[in-house]
């Protein structure tokens, strides 16, 4: 958004020969590329995630090598945070030209008129779906077929264990490959967790006299009620029975919150604490932390998403090892499939110089450095083998994250419109499904009224 | 510089009406900008659909019938009282208790420091760090309750105890300043009357209810007034906790207000929940103002 002006000071002329000179140092080496003039543009650039700060630094700095007359000012800031700055930075017209974006948010900055179509931009108008992993550009789609966002990684979701433990209680880690799961009686998944449930009195959750009340190991990490979307909750039970959020892959015009699939999903999953097999909403409220958990010995295993890696691979003191989804109803597991993207702001000044900086952090060149960081699964498939390469390193098999994308396994993250407000009222009833204090079935009455937001929003 | 003449006409001038005016003129530059202004511009607002980035347009009193009829601004009004009710209900009367004692008993300053040092806690550490304290599962407050061989209570996470959790916790915070305040209440009650009172052969308890606590009642009536309009603004220490939950057991009107505006876009209706806001707290005030009569006092 601002421009670093090199200005000769007019009070001093020592300064102003000085700055001359520079000025006209830049604008030699701005000829090389496509050059605005006397000046050098920085382009404000924020992401929220600050493990992926340091690969992203070393990303801009190859742009910065590569294009001299731009300079590239990075600002992280924590998720809560992000999203009230941005805000907060669109009023003020001074927000970051190129922002990391989320699939949930960006729908309403598209149709407030906030973010650039890229393929309306120079630098990023020839960009071939195919470039990334399937799917990922579809979901910066839209509906219009403008490019929202250029995607830069990807996340999927898998089961967490401690190998120790697992070990402990007699299983190995190779039963943990090949579970199944129904709504209906829970599969072998079941089975599996509720063996590993251990009582105060060291009774196994299969065994008879365990005491569901009195639990010291939970077989399953709560993650919370999961919201609108369950990405790590339940979005991958009800997944693998074929349910799917909305009425299309993205832009859906309705949602199936009143499927039986999704309500006798939900229905298992949060009868797990009434058994004793995880926590109650009690123990979790609303700031859930299953990775704690895991590391504290309270759960045994804890489904969460990719993007989480590093936070597992830090815990102290258990033997971290990673498995697939259980296999559902439709023969195979399903993970949410969620992607970021890079958006260009609307009010920034240089969406042209943006759009480079866009296509360079959308490019093998950068994705194939933020792979080899290790933290995230990059969106373009040389990116990922890196990052797959980096974590082998760290000891980490990730094929448990990859496999969903490569098999195509993968619920879509619901991209719709109004996703505040159909937040902020389907949130609390989740939390009361969990709780026990509501019906599954009352998400039909629900589902109408998202529905209602929706063709109102 | 002649300053001999000046300094004559002073003496002769005594009216210090513009002097006065410009020492309140930085004062009133604030409180115009950043209270009049925004205040004037809310009400409109709400009378507006706004989200924000788009212009706003406007709706009349729309906003204000979607208020009636939403279930969520009634539960967040119930919410909103019942912590005010506990928060402000303990508070005062411990904060009394604090003070007498700190009266009666020691004239301490360090005791008087230490009884204010919770105050100097932010809102957000001290939320913090009794969620911690209170944690189900890791807090040292729930080992000590099964220590006690007492069940593990759910301080934040169970619909019955998160209000009366988040209102304990302020009192913790504001007791001390509150009894300050009517500390310094105390000191204006004439010793003569409790020596008289003490003559009359009066007990501690008697001389508090018939001498300490009618001629502190402008003084309460005041301390009630401010912090009642302080206890209605709750938000930090319920976004800090619970964030509302469990369900909408916590979800103070503050809350509701700032979920509206900065997560549904929806500034209008936000406004005018604002206003709601504004309008209760002033028939609050008026009304506490009448009953204690804080106008007045019996001490002469």
């Amino acid at each position: 958004m601002r421009t670093t002006t090199l200005r000769p000071s007019p009070t001093r002329r020592r300064a102003a020969a000085i700055a001359a000179t520079a000025a006209a140092a830049v604008a030699l080496a701005g000829c090389a590329g496509s050059s605005t003039g006397q000046q050098q543009v920085t382009l404000d650039y924020w992401l929220w995630d600050a493990n992926q700060l340091p690969a992203y630094q070393t990303c801009v700095d190859a742009f910065e090598e590569q294009n001299p007359d731009l300079h590239v000012r990075i600002s992280q800031y924590g998720w809560d945070d992000y999203w009230r700055k941005l805000t907060a930075s669109f009023v003020a017209g001074a927000g970051p030209d190129v922002f990391t974006d989320h699939l949930t948010r960006y729908p309403e900055l598209a149709d407030r008129g906030l973010v650039l179509d890229l393929s309306t931009l120079e630098a990023t108008a020839g960009v071939d779906a195919g470039e990334f992993q399937e799917g990922l550009a579809d979901l910066w789609t839209g509906q219009g077929g403008e490019l929202y966002g250029m995607p830069k990684d990807f996340d999927t979701i898998a089961l967490f264990y401690d190998a120790a433990l697992i070990e402990e209680a007699g299983l190995s880690p190779e039963d943990l490959e090949t579970l199944d799961w129904n709504p209906d009686d829970g599969g072998s998944f079941e089975e599996v967790i509720a063996h590993l449930s251990v009582d105060a009195n060291g009774v196994r959750g299969d065994e008879d006299g365990f005491d569901a009340d009195n639990v010291e190991v939970y077989g399953l990490a709560s993650n919370g009620s999961g919201g609108v979307d369950g990405q790590t909750q339940w979005s991958w039970l009800a997944g693998s029975t074929g349910w799917t959020f909305t009425n299309a892959d993205v832009w859906g015009t309705e949602y199936n919150f009143d499927d039986p699939r999704l309500q006798d999903s939900l229905e298992w999953l949060f009868g797990l604490v009434d058994k004793g097999f995880m926590a109650p909403y009690e123990e979790v409220g609303t700031e859930p932390n299953p990775q704690q958990a895991l590391g504290s010995g309270r759960a045994a295993i804890s489904a969460n998403g990719s993007w989480m890696l590093p936070s597992y691979a830090s815990l102290e003191g258990i033997d971290l090892g990673i498995a697939s989804l259980p296999s559902g109803p439709v023969g195979h597991p399903v993970s949410m499939y969620n992607g970021l993207g890079d958006s260009i702001s609307s009010q920034s000044e240089h969406p042209q110089e943006a759009a480079r900086l866009v296509r360079f952090l959308g490019s093998d060149d950068c994705q194939v450095l933020v792979g080899q960081a290790g933290v995230v699964f990059p969106a373009r498939p040389a990116g990922t083998e890196a990052a797959r390469e980096a974590f082998a390193d760290q000891g980490l098999d990730v094929s448990p994250f990859l496999d969903r994308v490569e098999n195509q396994d993968t619920l879509f993250f619901p991209v719709t419109r109004s996703y505040g407000s159909i937040t902020a009222l389907v949130t609390p009833i989740m939390d009361e499904i969990y709780i026990g204090s509501r019906d599954v079935a009352t998400l039909t009455e629900v589902n109408a009224q998202v529905n209602d937001m929706l063709a109102g929003g | 510089m002649s300053a001999p003449p000046l300094r004559a006409r002073r003496a002769t001038r005594r009216d210090d009406t513009r002097l006065a005016l410009l020492f309140i003129l930085p004062a009133t530059v604030g409180l115009v900008t950043f209270y009049f202004w925004p205040m004037i511009r809310g009400l409109w607002l709400s009378l507006t659909s706004w989200d924000l980035l788009s212009p706003a347009e406007f709706v009349g009193l729309q906003n204000y019938r979607d208020m009636a009829a939403d279930p969520v601004f009634w539960n967040a009004l119930r919410v909103t009282a019942l912590y005010v009710v506990i928060n402000i209900g303990v508070q005062t009367v411990a904060a009394l208790l604090l003070a007498v004692l700190m009266q009666r008993l020691s004239q301490s300053t360090l005791l008087r420091s230490l009884v204010l040092a919770p105050y100097l806690v932010s809102n957000v550490v001290a939320a913090l760090v009794f969620l911690w304290i209170l944690d189900f599962q890791l807090g040292i407050g729930n080992q000590l309750l099964t220590w006690l061989g007492l069940d593990r209570i759910g301080f934040f996470t169970s619909q019955t105890w998160a209000i009366p959790t988040i209102a304990l916790v302020n009192v913790w915070r504001h007791m001390g300043y509150t009894a300050l305040l009517i500390f310094a209440g105390l000191q204006t009650i004439p010793h003569t009357v409790y020596e008289a009172a003490r003559m009359d052969g009066a007990s501690e308890t008697r001389t508090f209810f018939r001498i300490t606590v009618p001629l502190l009642r402008p003084i309460l009536g005041l301390v009630l007034i401010i912090s009642v309009i302080g206890s209605f603004q709750v938000f930090d220490t319920v976004a800090v906790t619970t964030n509302g939950g469990p369900v909408d057991a916590s979800r103070v009107l503050q809350l509701y207000i700032y979920d509206k505006a900065f997560a549904q876009f929806d500034f209008g209706y936000a406004s005018a929940l604002s206003v709601a806001l504004l309008v209760l707290l002033m028939v609050v005030t008026f009304v506490q103002y009448r009953i204690t009569r804080a106008g007045q006092t019996d001490l002469n």
